[in-house]
Formats: structure tokens, C-alpha cells, sequence
């Protein structure tokens, strides 16, 4: 499978990252590249085969169900680029 | 002074403990050493001198009571990847441009309660994608090593590079380094440093940058294997913090350093003898092959079938995993924000300058194999293959099989800039090809100096152990330096 660049113009939406021309001219060729070399996948037999979810076998960890953090709003926007009122400040998102 | 730096972290806590040495004679030592080398190799991104000197004042204080913790006063250098409390910790980024966190690495903060001396944030490629060093927002770091008779600049590995340059050229006693295809065991390899990778859920992730988390994990790179053993065992531990972090005690490490290997049955996987692999890279692998057998330990042949597919599996999961990890860069919450029309243009313009090409790259991949019609096609395979490629592994040690040796890199250290490289991304993945097998199989993996190439670089050996049996790989990996011997660059900086 390969890529043209009306899909890397998409993905690039879908990952949230401004392009121009010139960066999807080359990242079609990169993009096409990994997934060249990747492409060796589907050569392998996989019936059968679980697909890999924890490579250590362990159960999921639990913990008690009580309030063991939090009252720590100014720590969580102390690095934010906007902050007001220890909320974040973003562009009007409705009109 | 420089005495000092020369010391390994088992001699300085020797002297410590002598006071022969004080932490602040040792710390000054290499905050002097940083200030000479560093505009040079470009190791440290930032260094916390007078955090330094207060944290080895209180280390003296400490040895004074008599109550000094297992690393007293010993200056280590930490991977910029690490969450340090108030300190710069940007994965090398510009996207977390600022970031200074509130909270601190369970890894640092257990280096810390053993005494530990910080001396900075180290180098590494950005957001720990990259096997050069080449992709850091900071520059890329040079290497210690440099050929015989040539002042060319080469590349120290990544994406650990910081921490290897910083070890080899003695700018720090030993450092924290993460690995999640290589990343701790290439570079090691490519500056005569022993760095070990520990098995998945030893080291707690919690506070370390995510990249890609169900292959992330720490550990130290060091000058020796007895200090690998000293480091790992305090950076080790059992965190409710993170749910990935394996409920077991840890271990002595050190006491395995020097216990006798006779009898161990060592594996020798036919397929990572791969063609185009340079004689010297063969050489090598024959003499560590022989100074084990020297040892006691039996070497048998094994077959590891589904090797050749670690690495595009890998380039598969690790960039899927590494575009949903990254989402947060948004230019909300921390780091860098480049103003838009509306909040999608902010993200998108914020996302453009903030990441560096090579993780864009992989956030691309990432969001291309996880998008709808494609993810059972590359996702769930790879996944699928990944099963496979662990269960190589089980049957090998199901049959037994104690530990496995292979070259740790496909070549020694290449030039800054490298063009071949530069040219084709996949020729620069191929760095961690044997590397990647070990931390899609989540095995604990220990790269140790085994030699010098004929330009007189340094190349390693790979240890690859069973689940949670870092000890054996400390015991066989002190018999390759025992034989070996340890390799210092010669100061040019």
C-alpha cells in the first residue's frame, strides 16, 4: 500500500499538523519509504495468533477507591501558555 | 581534579566512604569538567550547577552522620526525558519549550533518596526518536570517540546520545537513559559504555516522557558493568504509580557482578548473522562466543525465526502508539503555543513548529496505521507478529537456554550528517536491528564494550536475558569486560 498526497494532506488533519506543499511532497516519499519497508508484514502467517496486548503476563493493578491527590490547581496550569483563574485560556471555540 | 572524574561510582563511593573525597570535591570536579567539554560535545541541554552543589552539601552532611544512602553523593547526569520538579525537562523538544514540571520521576526521585547528586539534563533525540542524536532541538551531540588519525565529528547513538557522550568523555559518573527500540544499548555500544535495558515493568515509567509505552523503559548507562548493577538497583523499584510497574522485589544486582557463569547455556540466534554485516562485527561476536565458553558456559546454536520482522513491526507499533501519546502537545496545557485564527489552527500551527521532522514523520505513520481501514491491516498484524516474535524467545528459554549473545549494532559510530542516512530514514532505523527484537519481546537486553573496531571505534556485545533475570546478564556481561577491558577515548575536546 502507498500513499498519495491528498492522503498525507488528510492525515496530517487528522494529526493535528499545519502543511504545505513542499512538506507533503517530501512527506509522501518518506511515508512511502517506511511503509515500503513495512509492507513485509503481510507476508507472515498469522492464523491463529493472538495479537500481542502486555508483553510481562500480569494482572491488572487495582488500588482503593479513594481521593489520594488533587487541591493542586495552580501546580496543573503552572506551565500552561494562558491561564486565568486556574483555567486554561484557549481562542473562542464557539461563536 | 580530573582525577576525580576518572573514577568509576563503585571507586568514588569507595572514597566516599573513606573520606578520602567529599561529594563537593567530586561534584565541582565534574561541574568543572562540564564547563570544558560541553560547548564541544553538546551533552548537557542544561546544567543545574547550583542544585548540584546544594544537593552534594547535603550528601556530605549525610556521610558526616554516618547516614549516607547507597549512591551518597555520586553526580549523575539525567536524560532530559525524565521529569525533574522545577527543572527544564523538554524531551529535547521545542514543543514543551519552558516546561518545568511540578512533580518529579519516580526513576529520579528513587536516585535521589539514595543520594544521588544531579548535574543536569542530557541530550538525547527529540521525544527519543532517533539513533543519532541528530533529531534534538538542542543540536546534535558529538561523540568522544574519534577514528585513528581523523577529526571528523561522529554520532555517540540514540537516542540516549547525551547520556553515553556524558559517561565516556567522564562528565558525569554515570546517567539515566530510556530505551524503547535501542535506545539505551546502541549508543552505549557506539561509545564503550555499558548500558542495560531492564525488563518491561522494572523501572516505573512514571514522570518519564511517554513515547511509545508499551516498549519504554529505563535504565542506567555507565562506565562499567558493576556501576550498570549499582544504578539499576536504585532506579529499579515497585511503584503503585504506575500500573505497568511488576510487583517484585529487586534484587542485589552488584552481587551478581563476577558470580561465576559455568554451566549457563548461552544461545547464539542464527539469524542475527545478517548479510552485508561488516567481518569485524563477526570477529567480535566469535571472541565473545569464546572468552564465555573460557568462562564455563555451554553455547548452543538457536533459531530465533521471526527476527527479520522485529523491525518493521516495530515501525509500525511505535509510531502508533508514540501519535496517540503526542496528542497532548496541543498548546494548551504546557510548552510551546503559536497562535491561530481559531483553536484548530492553533494546534495545528503549535504542532508544525513544535515537532521536529523525524517525529512528525512518525505521528504521520502512527495516524495512518491506526486510521480507519487500515488499522488491521498494519496495526493488529503487527501486533500479531509481535506475539510471534516473543514466543521465538519462549521456546528458546523453554529449552534451556539461560541468555543469548549477539553484536549489539550493525556497525560502529557513523559521521554527523551522514548522507546515506539522512537520505532514507529505514537505512537509519536499520541501527537498532538487533535491538528492537528485545523490547518488542518486553526481555531485559545489556549492550557491554567488547572491542575496537579497525579506526579504533568501539563496538559492543548484546546480552539478552529471560524476563526479570537482569543478574545473569550482570554476571556474563563482567566476564565479556573482564576479557574485554575497558575502553577510554583519548581527550580531544
Amino acid at each position: 500500500m502507498s500513499v498519495d498526497s491528498a492522503t498525507v494532506r488528510r492525515v496530517a488533519k487528522l494529526a493535528r499538523i499545519a502543511v504545505n506543499d513542499e512538506d507533503v511532497t517530501a512527506m509522501e516519499a518518506e511515508l512511502n519509504v517506511i511503509l515500503g519497508f513495512v509492507e513485509q508484514l503481510s507476508e507472515v502467517d498469522v492464523t491463529g495468533v493472538e495479537p500481542m496486548t502486555s508483553v510481562i503476563p500480569m494482572a491488572m493493578k487495582k488500588r482503593e477507591d479513594q481521593v489520594t491527590d488533587g487541591e493542586k490547581a495552580e501546580d496543573v496550569v503552572a506551565n500552561a501558555p494562558a491561564s486565568e483563574d486556574h483555567f486554561f485560556m484557549v481562542p473562542k471555540v464557539v461563536e | 581534579m580530573s582525577d576525580l572524574t576518572a573514577l568509576t561510582i563503585a571507586e568514588a563511593r569507595d572514597k566516599l566512604s573513606k573520606k578520602e573525597t567529599s561529594a563537593t570535591e567530586l561534584t565541582n570536579a565534574y561541574l568543572a569538567a562540564i564547563e570544558t567539554a560541553n560547548p564541544v560535545i553538546n551533552a548537557y541541554v542544561k546544567v543545574t550547577a547550583d542544585k548540584a552543589r546544594s544537593m552534594a552539601k547535603l550528601s556530605d552532611e549525610k556521610i558526616a552522620k554516618g547516614e549516607a544512602g547507597p549512591l551518597e553523593g555520586i553526580p549523575l547526569g539525567i536524560k532530559d526525558l525524565f521529569a525533574t520538579e522545577g527543572v527544564h525537562t523538554q524531551a529535547a523538544s521545542h514543543i514543551l519549550d519552558g516546561f518545568e514540571p511540578r512533580y518529579e520521576s519516580t526513576v529520579t526521585a528513587n536516585l535521589f533518596a539514595d543520594g544521588a547528586v544531579m548535574l543536569g539534563k542530557l541530550n538525547m533525540d527529540e521525544f527519543a526518536m532517533g539513533s543519532s542524536n541528530e533529531t534534538s532541538y538542542y543540536g546534535p551531540v558529538k561523540n568522544p570517540w574519534r577514528k585513528k588519525g581523523s577529526n571528523m565529528d561522529l554520532v555517540p547513538g540514540g537516542s540516549s546520545g547525551g547520556s553515553a557522550a556524558s559517561v565516556a568523555a567522564q562528565l558525569c559518573a554515570g546517567a539515566t537513559a530510556t530505551d524503547t527500540g535501542g535506545s539505551i544499548r546502541q549508543p552505549a555500544a557506539l561509545t564503550g559504555t555499558v548500558g542495560i535495558k531492564p525488563t518491561y515493568g522494572r523501572c516505573s515509567r512514571w514522570g518519564i516522557v511517554a513515547f511509545a509505552s508499551s516498549l519504554d523503559q529505563a535504565g542506567p548507562i555507565a562506565r562499567d558493568v558493576r556501576d550498570a548493577a549499582i544504578l539499576l538497583k536504585s532506579m529499579a523499584s515497585v511503584d503503585p504509580k504506575d500500573t505497568t510497574s511488576v510487583d517484585r522485589e529487586v534484587p542485589d544486582y552488584e552481587a551478581a557482578v563476577g558470580r561465576s557463569v559455568k554451566g549457563l547455556k548461552i544461545g547464539i540466534p542464527k539469524e542475527y548473522r545478517m548479510d552485508g554485516m561488516p567481518a569485524e562485527i563477526e570477529t567480535l561476536w566469535q571472541k565473545g562466543i569464546a572468552w564465555l565458553k573460557d568462562a564455563g558456559a555451554e553455547i548452543v546454536d538457536v533459531s530465533l525465526p521471526h527476527t527479520k520482522y522485529a523491525l518493521p513491526a516495530y515501525y509500525i507499533v511505535a509510531p502508533a502508539e508514540a501519535s496517540s501519546n503526542l496528542a497532548r502537545y496541543d498548546g494548551v496545557r504546557y510548552g510551546l503555543r503559536v497562535s491561530g485564527k481559531d483553536i484548530a489552527e492553533m494546534y495545528e500551527k503549535t504542532r508544525a513548529e513544535g515537532f521536529g521532522r523525524e517525529v512528525k514523520r512518525r505521528i504521520m505513520i502512527g495516524t495512518y496505521v491506526l486510521s480507519a481501514g487500515y488499522y488491521d491491516a498494519y496495526y493488529l498484524q503487527a501486533q500479531k507478529v509481535r506475539t510471534l516474535i516473543k514466543r521465538d524467545f519462549e521456546t528458546v528459554y523453554a529449552d534451556g537456554i539461560d541468555a543469548l549473545l549477539t553484536p549489539a549494532t550493525p556497525s560502529a559510530a557513523f559521521g554527523i550528517g551522514d548522507q546515506d542516512m539522512a537520505a532514507d530514514p529505514v537505512k537509519m532505523y536499520l541501527n537498532d536491528v538487533f535491538t528492537v527484537t528485545v523490547n518488542m519481546a518486553g526481555l531485559p537486553g545489556i549492550a557491554v564494550p567488547a572491542g575496537l573496531d579497525d579506526g579504533g571505534l568501539p563496538l559492543g556485545l548484546q546480552l539478552i536475558g529471560r524476563p526479570f533475570d537482569e543478574e545473569t546478564l550482570f554476571s556474563l556481561g563482567s566476564v565479556i569486560e573482564k576479557a574485554a577491558g575497558r575502553f577510554t577515548p583519548a581527550k580531544w575536546w
